[in-house]
């Protein structure tokens, strides 16, 4: 019997582990949009560096996860659900590593009229991600408090979207921005950093499924 | 002196209903833990034989004595009859796909036998039989709501992650699983054995170096016939149950096997009764009762717990139609089956008295 709950020991810290992962890389994705906004392109690159070391351990540990789940027969009630969420999860975390890449590659010219825009709309979609999270957390210990986080996804997702909207606007309305090329670009920017919180919606959805199969 | 294949053979209905016991109960303690591969069959099947020969072994004589108030079969080849009738007419309304439960045949198979040998039915014993019909469903569902309730508080109230639940809830099926099967064991080893005790062919024995009553060596050979029933044939049904039946989350089976398992235990233990009449409080009378409709009982129990969702109403008709058709159906065979056995087959069914 002891076995059976060191290992379920074992697998509750590898998915805190994750969802820890997960965290970081929303906070160094939001720094590093930061950097790059504010032109450190050097910081840029060491928070680029780092989340792609994140979203590989994410990798690893979520592979090592469903590897324990289905060997030791752990949940099979609700080992497809977990599982899901972890996948969908993963999605968040590579969206982050592939917004920033594209930053480092495209080096997109973030005017100053459009900083603030920017920033603000990082910050929503860094707070979905946060909220995330914490649903995530809630739906592996406390199943009541699950509601308020996703609702607090679902509030932050749509402040992306109302932020890119408003930013599109801008951009668009511009007369400093004599290219459309340019201006194409920057939407598709300002699109992919608003694709976080789309991604955090995606698996708050499928959170308040679960969560309704997991009450008694 | 009786030769042991002619005893064999008396005794052959009585382990064959011991055998589809095992076959088809066994899945009202183990089913949804095995269907949804939370304990495998083999862990299963192994708790499940070992807690059935012992419950029916220490605890089989309260519900026993209760059976044979409702009538005393006096004769050997009677006691084949009425547990063969008992047998068919389960065997049959199965395949007709009617509700059945194997105490309510036996019941009716005695009362069968007492129209046909002239005996008087003692009232009292059959009333409280037939109140436990309708109680032992009803107290399983208020069970199942207490401790619903009482899950739910518990599981809100400490943050138990998932993965911990599963270890927890996995632990519960195999403990509860272990006393529901001491509980059936217990209780319904009056079914399978309880009409051969009052003419048992055995004498007492010491077996692994313990005193064993003629009774008791009925119940070993019928919980054996039960272990061999969940051994050979109950993977089936529990796989079915598990996930056809009863679409049960793995805690919300817990409570049902709980609940399950604390009715048949309380309607089977004699402590319990004697303890509870020390403190001057009622008793429950000690009855062979039906797992299944107790399963069944516990199931709407968690239904009503959780806001009357997925209830299925026609399940109690189906019950309410099991306690008038299948004594009604077994008291007939087992009279038509007695005629044959005697006045064809020459057997001595019962003695004059």
């Amino acid at each position: 019997m002891s076995i059976l709950f060191n290992r379920a020991k074992q697998i509750e810290a590898q998915i805190e582990q994750f969802f820890d992962k997960i965290s970081d890389a929303g906070l160094i994705f939001s720094a590093g949009i930061n950097n790059y906004i504010d032109g450190d392109y050097e910081q840029f690159q060491t928070r680029l560096k780092d989340i792609k070391k994140h979203e590989g351990a994410a990798d690893d540990l979520r592979r090592e996860i469903r590897y324990q789940l289905y060997t030791k027969m752990l949940i099979p009630e609700s080992r497809g659900d977990v599982l899901g969420l972890l996948e969908t999860s993963d999605n968040v975390i590579d969206t982050t590593k592939i917004v920033l890449a594209h930053f480092d590659i495209e080096k997109p010219k973030i005017y100053p009229f459009l900083k603030d825009g920017f920033r603000e709309l990082t910050k929503a979609s860094v707070e979905s991600l946060t909220n995330l999270v914490r649903a995530n957390h809630a739906f592996f210990k406390n199943n009541d408090i699950i509601r308020d986080y996703i609702h607090k996804v679902f509030f932050f997702e749509h402040e992306a979207d109302r932020i890119e909207e408003s930013l599109n606007r801008t951009i668009f309305q511009s007369e400093e921005i004599s290219r459309l090329s340019e201006k194409m670009q920057l939407r598709d920017f300002v699109a992919s950093i608003a694709g976080l919180s789309d991604d955090c919606e995606d698996v708050a959805e499928r959170l308040s499924v679960y969560s309704i199969k997991r009450s008694l | 002196m009786t030769s042991p294949l002619y005893l064999v053979f008396l005794l052959s209905s009585g382990l064959f209903l011991g055998w589809s016991l095992g076959a088809n109960d066994a899945a009202n303690i183990f089913g949804t833990a095995v269907g949804t591969k939370m304990v495998k069959f083999n862990t299963a099947a192994v708790i499940a034989s070992i807690f059935v020969i012992v419950g029916a072994v220490a605890g089989g004589s309260g519900a026993t004595e209760t059976l044979g108030k409702l009538g005393s079969i006096n004769a050997l080849p009677g006691a084949f009859t009425v547990a063969l009738a008992a047998a068919v007419t389960i065997s049959w309304m199965c395949r007709i796909k009617l509700p059945v439960s194997t105490s309510q045949g036996i019941v009716g198979a005695i009362l069968g036998w007492n129209f046909y040998a002239h005996m008087p039915t003692d009232y009292e014993a059959l009333s409280k039989i037939l109140s436990t019909w309708i109680l032992c469903p009803l107290l399983s569902a208020l069970f199942a709501v207490a401790l619903y309730f009482l899950a739910k508080f518990v599981m809100n109230s400490l943050p138990i992650s998932i993965i911990r639940l599963d270890s927890y809830t996995r632990a519960g099926l195999i403990i509860v699983g272990a006393f529901g099967a001491y509980s059936l064991g217990a209780n319904n080893i009056a079914n399978v054995m309880g009409v051969f005790v009052p003419i048992s062919p055995f004498g007492g024995s010491m077996l692994f170096g313990m005193s064993l009553s003629s009774a008791q060596l009925l119940f070993l050979l019928g919980g054996i016939a039960i272990a061999v029933g969940i051994i050979t044939f109950s993977k089936g049904v529990m796989e079915t149950v598990g996930t056809d039946l009863f679409n049960l989350s793995p805690m919300a089976a817990l409570i049902a096997v709980l609940s399950h398992s604390l009715v048949l235990f309380i309607f089977a233990s004699e402590a319990l009764k004697t303890w509870l009449t020390s403190l001057g409080l009622p008793s429950f009378p000690l009855v062979p009762v039906s797992s299944s409709q107790a399963v069944v009982g516990a199931v709407l129990g968690i239904g009503i717990a959780r806001g009357g969702r997925n209830i299925k109403l026609g399940v109690l008709g189906k019950i309410a139609l099991g306690w008038i058709a299948t004594p009604i159906v077994a008291g007939v065979t087992s009279y038509i089956l007695l005629f044959l056995m005697q006045n064809i087959f020459m057997f001595e069914v019962f003695r004059a008295t």
